[in-house]
Formats: C-alpha cells, sequence, structure tokens
C-alpha cells in the first residue's frame, strides 16, 4: 500500500504536468485566440490574428511546463500568463453582450 | 531517457532544460511517431496528386494542352443544367496543366450538411461524365494525410490535429535540445551505431528545419477553424456576420434568395474570357455558380494558383441573368491574407513543377526525420537490454510497429496502386476497394513484422516494397495501353515521370534494404543496428 502511495506521489508531478501541457495549454490558447479579439482591428481580421497565433501560444504553453522545476510552477506560470488574456477576453465577452 | 544512464547520478538533483527538452521531444516523437510517419509520407506524395490520379486514370489520354478554361466552363455548365437539374449551387473546378479533367460538384436540394454535395468527374473536350475506372486517385493519399481512414472525418481531422501539434512541440523541445544544432548538421559519423542513427536525425532535421516548421504550423493552420473556432464563436452572433469571415477564407458565395423567377444563364464562357484577360489563359482554377437558371443566379470565376503564393479568394462576380460584372475581389484583409499565404506554402500547389520536386524531397527528408527518430529510440534502447533476443514488451512492440509503420507503409502504398490496375474494373465499390486492400496489406506487414525476427522482417519488408515498386511500371505495361516506353516517346512526363520516380523509389528500398542486411554489430551477429559503440559519453544535452 505504502508502495503504491509512493508510486502515486512519483507519477502525480507528471501526470499534473501532462495535463497542464495538453488541457492547459490548449485553455491558454483557446483564450489567447479570444483575446485577440479585443485588438484595434476589424472583427474578421482579429479572429483571424487570434486563430493563426493561437497554436504557438500552445506550443510556447507545452514547452514551459516541461521547462520549469516544478509542476506547481508551470501551473502557476500558465495562470499567470491567463490573467491578462483573461481580463482581454472578459471585456469582449461583455462588450458581445452589451452590443 | 533517464533510465538510460547509470546509476550513479543522484535522483533528486534539478535536472537542465535541455534535459527535460530531451524528455518531452523523445516522448511526445514516440508517442505518435506513427501516425506522424504515414501523415508525412502521404502528405508527401500528395505534392504529385494530381499527377498520381491521373496516373491511376489510365483511360483518359494524355493532355498535352491544357483545354480553353472558357470553353471547357460552358460546356460542363451546359451538361450540369441535366446532370444537376434543381441544384441551387454548382462548382466546376477546371482542368489545368496537372489536371486532365474537370471535377464539379453540386449541392442537392433539399439536403443540408456535408452529405449535400455529389459530385461528377467530366471529359474537358466532350463536356460528357468521364468514363474512366473508379478509383479514389491521388486525392485518397491526400486525404488520409488529415484525416486519416476507416473513421468519421471530425474524428480524423482531431487526431491528426492532435499529432500535428505533438509534432510542433518535438520540433520546438528538439531545437532546445541541440546545443550546437548549427555544428551537428555538418557532422557525420558513419557506420557507428547509434552515432550514425543521430547524426543522421539531425542532418535531416536541420536542413529541412525551416520546412519542417513552416509544414507544422501551416497544416495546423489549414484546419484552425475546427481546433480553434472560440474567437469566432465569441466575435460572431448571427449568419451574416459569420459571413464576413467566410468572405475573407474562401470564393464560395453561398446563394441568396431565389426570386422564383426563371431567367437563363447568360453564357458563362463570356465570362470566363473576361477572367482570362485578367488573370491569364491558363490560370482560371474555378467557376462557381449558384441559382442557376434563377433570376438572382450569380457566377464567380476564381483566379488560379500561377503567380501568387496564396490561397485567398480571388474572383470576378457576375450577374447570371445578364452576365453583367458586378465585382472584382482581388484582396482581403491583412490577416486573412497571411492565412492565405500559409495554406498556400503548406498546398504548394503556386510551384512550377521545379518547385514541386523541392517540396517533395524535403517532406521525403521530413518523413525520414520521423522514420529515424523512431528507429533511434530502439538502437538506444537495444545496448541496455540484457538480453536482446527477449526484449521487455515494451520495447518489442515498439520495435515491430516502427517495422509495419516504415517499411510496411511503403508497401500497402504501393499496394494501392497495383490494386488500381488489377481490381476488376466492373468491381462494384471498386474505388473502396482500392483502399480495403491497402489496409489488408497493412495489416498482413504488421503480422509479418511481429512474427520474424526484427531484422529479418526490416529485410524481407524492404524487398517486398523493392519488388513492388520496380514491377508497377511493367504490370501498368501489361494492363494498359500506355507502357513506359510509350509515354516516352509520346513525352508524356505524367505517366513516364510517374513510373520513373517509383523505379527511384525502389533503388532507394533496396538500398536501405542492402545496408540492413550487410549491418552486423560487432559483439553479438544478431540484430540490425545492435550499434557495437558504447555510447556512454553521449552528452546529457544531446540524446534526442
Amino acid at each position: 500500500m505504502n508502495a503504491v502511495l509512493h508510486r502515486a506521489l512519483r507519477v502525480g508531478p507528471l501526470l499534473s504536468r501532462i495535463v497542464a501541457a495538453m488541457f492547459g495549454g490548449y485553455g491558454l490558447a483557446a483564450l489567447a485566440s479570444v483575446a485577440a479579439l479585443a485588438l484595434p482591428m476589424s472583427k474578421p481580421q482579429a479572429v483571424l490574428t487570434g486563430m493563426l497565433s493561437s497554436f504557438a501560444v500552445f506550443a510556447g504553453a507545452v514547452v514551459w511546463v516541461f521547462a520549469v522545476r516544478s509542476a506547481r510552477r508551470a501551473w502557476a506560470g500558465l495562470l499567470v500568463a491567463a490573467v491578462p488574456l483573461g481580463l482581454a477576453a472578459w471585456s469582449v465577452w461583455r462588450g458581445g453582450a452589451a452590443s | 531517457m533517464s533510465t538510460d544512464k547509470p546509476a550513479k547520478k543522484s535522483p533528486p538533483k534539478p535536472r537542465g532544460i535541455r534535459q527535460s527538452m530531451s524528455d518531452l521531444h523523445i516522448w511526445t516523437g514516440l508517442l505518435v511517431g506513427w501516425f506522424l510517419y504515414a501523415m508525412f509520407l502521404t502528405g508527401t506524395v500528395s505534392y504529385f496528386k494530381d499527377e498520381i490520379s491521373q496516373w491511376m486514370r489510365p483511360e483518359i489520354a494524355h493532355q498535352a494542352q491544357v483545354p480553353d478554361a472558357a470553353v471547357v466552363a460552358q460546356h460542363v455548365a451546359d451538361k450540369l443544367r441535366t446532370e444537376a437539374a434543381g441544384s441551387p449551387q454548382w462548382s466546376i473546378g477546371l482542368p489545368d496543366a496537372r489536371n486532365n479533367v474537370v471535377s464539379a460538384f453540386w449541392r442537392t436540394p433539399g439536403i443540408e450538411g456535408r452529405r449535400a454535395f455529389q459530385s461528377g468527374t467530366f471529359d474537358p473536350v466532350s463536356g460528357d461524365k468521364v468514363a474512366g475506372r473508379d478509383t479514389g486517385g491521388g486525392n485518397f493519399f491526400y486525404r488520409f494525410h488529415f484525416q486519416f481512414h476507416y473513421m468519421p472525418v471530425l474524428w480524423g481531422r482531431w487526431l491528426a490535429g492532435f499529432c500535428a501539434m505533438f509534432m510542433l512541440v518535438a520540433i520546438v523541445s528538439g531545437v532546445i535540445t541541440h546545443k550546437k544544432i548549427f555544428i551537428d548538421f555538418f557532422t557525420f559519423r558513419g557506420g557507428k551505431g547509434q552515432r550514425s542513427w543521430l547524426d543522421a536525425h539531425n542532418a535531416l532535421s536541420v536542413f529541412g528545419l525551416p520546412f519542417h516548421l513552416m509544414i507544422t504550423y501551416t497544416g495546423l493552420i489549414t484546419l484552425a477553424a475546427l481546433y480553434m473556432p472560440w474567437g469566432s464563436q465569441a466575435a460572431f452572433k448571427t449568419p451574416a456576420e459569420r459571413q464576413e469571415l467566410s468572405v475573407q477564407l474562401s470564393a464560395f458565395i453561398t446563394p441568396a434568395k431565389p426570386t422564383g423567377q426563371a431567367a437563363r444563364l447568360a453564357p458563362i464562357e463570356d465570362m470566363v474570357r473576361q477572367a482570362q484577360a485578367r488573370w491569364g489563359r491558363d490560370n482560371i482554377q474555378r467557376v462557381n455558380i449558384t441559382l442557376p437558371g434563377d433570376a438572382a443566379a450569380r457566377v464567380t470565376v476564381s483566379r488560379g494558383d500561377e503567380g501568387r503564393a496564396s490561397v485567398s479568394p480571388q474572383y470576378m462576380l457576375f450577374e447570371g441573368s445578364t452576365g453583367k460584372l458586378l465585382e472584382t475581389k482581388d484582396s482581403v484583409g491583412p490577416a486573412a491574407e497571411t492565412r492565405g499565404v500559409m495554406y498556400a506554402l503548406h498546398l504548394g500547389r503556386f510551384g512550377d513543377t521545379a518547385t514541386r520536386w523541392l517540396y517533395f524531397l524535403v517532406s521525403l527528408a521530413g518523413t525520414a526525420m520521423v522514420g529515424t527518430g523512431l528507429v533511434m529510440w530502439t538502437v538506444k534502447r537495444r545496448q541496455k537490454l540484457p538480453d536482446p533476443d527477449k526484449p521487455y514488451f515494451g520495447f518489442w512492440l515498439v520495435e515491430r510497429l516502427n517495422i509495419a509503420a516504415i517499411a510496411g507503409l511503403s508497401i500497402a502504398m504501393t499496394a494501392f496502386l497495383w490494386g488500381n490496375r488489377l481490381l476488376p474494373l466492373d468491381l462494384p465499390r471498386r474505388s473502396e476497394w482500392e483502399v480495403d486492400l491497402l489496409f489488408i496489406v497493412w495489416g498482413l506487414a504488421l503480422l509479418h513484422a511481429m512474427l520474424r525476427p526484427a531484422k529479418r522482417a526490416w529485410i524481407e519488408q524492404l524487398w517486398i516494397a523493392t519488388a513492388a515498386l520496380a514491377l508497377l511500371p511493367v504490370l501498368s505495361a501489361f494492363t494498359t495501353e500506355r507502357p513506359l516506353w510509350r509515354s516516352l516517346l509520346a513525352g508524356d512526363w505524367v505517366f513516364a515521370g510517374l513510373e520513373l520516380t517509383l523505379w527511384a523509389l525502389a533503388a532507394l528500398h533496396a538500398l536501405l534494404a542492402i545496408r540492413t542486411m550487410r549491418h552486423s554489430p560487432k559483439p553479438k551477429p544478431a540484430r540490425r543496428a545492435a550499434a557495437p559503440v558504447a555510447t556512454t559519453a553521449t552528452p546529457a544535452g544531446e540524446g534526442a
């Protein structure tokens, strides 16, 4: 039992990173693609700008997640990046609801 | 990777970025490597998909000159009046230097969604439906490379996107792993087992690096609307708004509301003539017609790929009933143009034959990059096996899957072309049988790889691929009216070029087979690539 627990504790951070990379990374990329709508350009161009750059955000996020020292830092970094993007995306959502 | 290292390392020591990137590179690469290899190879041959399609329809004569697009469009539009009667939308893909048939599709009235479209192939000269054999043509490879087969299209595309994303991560992490990426490119240590594989992998990767990065990223862009719909969903609430985006992306216009008032279509020929005056005689790609026969009919004539590296829509819009030019669209917004260029870079259709060959070769190097990477995983671990004849299950599985995914795929793809020549012409579902045959042969290759000793399996499959490729032009000489010598004499470089390429590929496979046979690791005369050199000196940053 102890051995199982020990194993789980060892695999845990790795699993956490994999989840952070795949879902966290995609989430961040999706957020960035919505945040791009806040850019001062016409809507179709902003949508495409977000779409085109989102995969670079995704790849950058994955590299970050596996480059840093611990799984906790990996998540923290994603969250820090998500805050400004989230704010921008939120303003778009609100604006969209108002109009 | 950490299991490869001597145990003297104290475990909790924090690992450098190169080490973590190396691990990331190895595992992302291995997990989807087999899919990526297949995507890369089928994508590579797709640069010649039109030529492959021509070769797979040998009944249709070689086209020495591109027919006049205006005349062809008129013929096919006349034909569609009966063939696609009542349809609100026709689309006519015109022949060009690489296409000797007209590929048209049209919407069946009253059905929504993807199934709503029917398609047909027409003879450019007579306008009649082509009476060639039922075949998937080169289009099969093209479709397979981004949506696979035997699964719903959307699943396949998501799977391809997943693999492409892994590829992107593998490329970025692979670059970070290499401290000396430039020096590595000029380093080749042949005949040294694992070192040679590593050097080959490095050279292939670095040589094509800008291409590999470009092709992976632009590949994701081609299906970005599927993978990243969130911006568009947040921005657009109404179909009219969505329409604002789609006119930036494609020349397909949605049919307006029919007036119910009948009006004969003005001559399509005249409209195409105007477009030809603008873009060149042979530079017309497609004619789209909405609501033919109605007073609200619209016709768009869109520009070909020649003379620009972008797929963003450029077309002339005409009023169907009068033939009056309503609009000439020749630019889109900056982001849309960026997308258009990225998309075009992926397809490589803008290029002339020389450019296309360059695409083919670099893409083949990319395929080899994935292949050498997969093989290296086993080469690296083989030396550490306590008993190479009884490897642990994971090693056994990777090794066998490698054989079937690499050597087996060559055989399977060639079998597809054999099927095209050998399956009875009146076989029902013939084009589907061609594809089934590919997968049956691929399955047999996997079975063979699992039952034979690994080195024997590599050698045997490489020789089978060699024979299948080399004999294909011979088979074609017996089963069609267009043997190689006749194609050469007639200057038919589509047929001759393809068959000579098959021989070049056969030579490549023979070379690989011979190299594999000759390879005998010094300590144990057992299997392929069991590298004799102890490479414990591998710098941590270089493991790939």
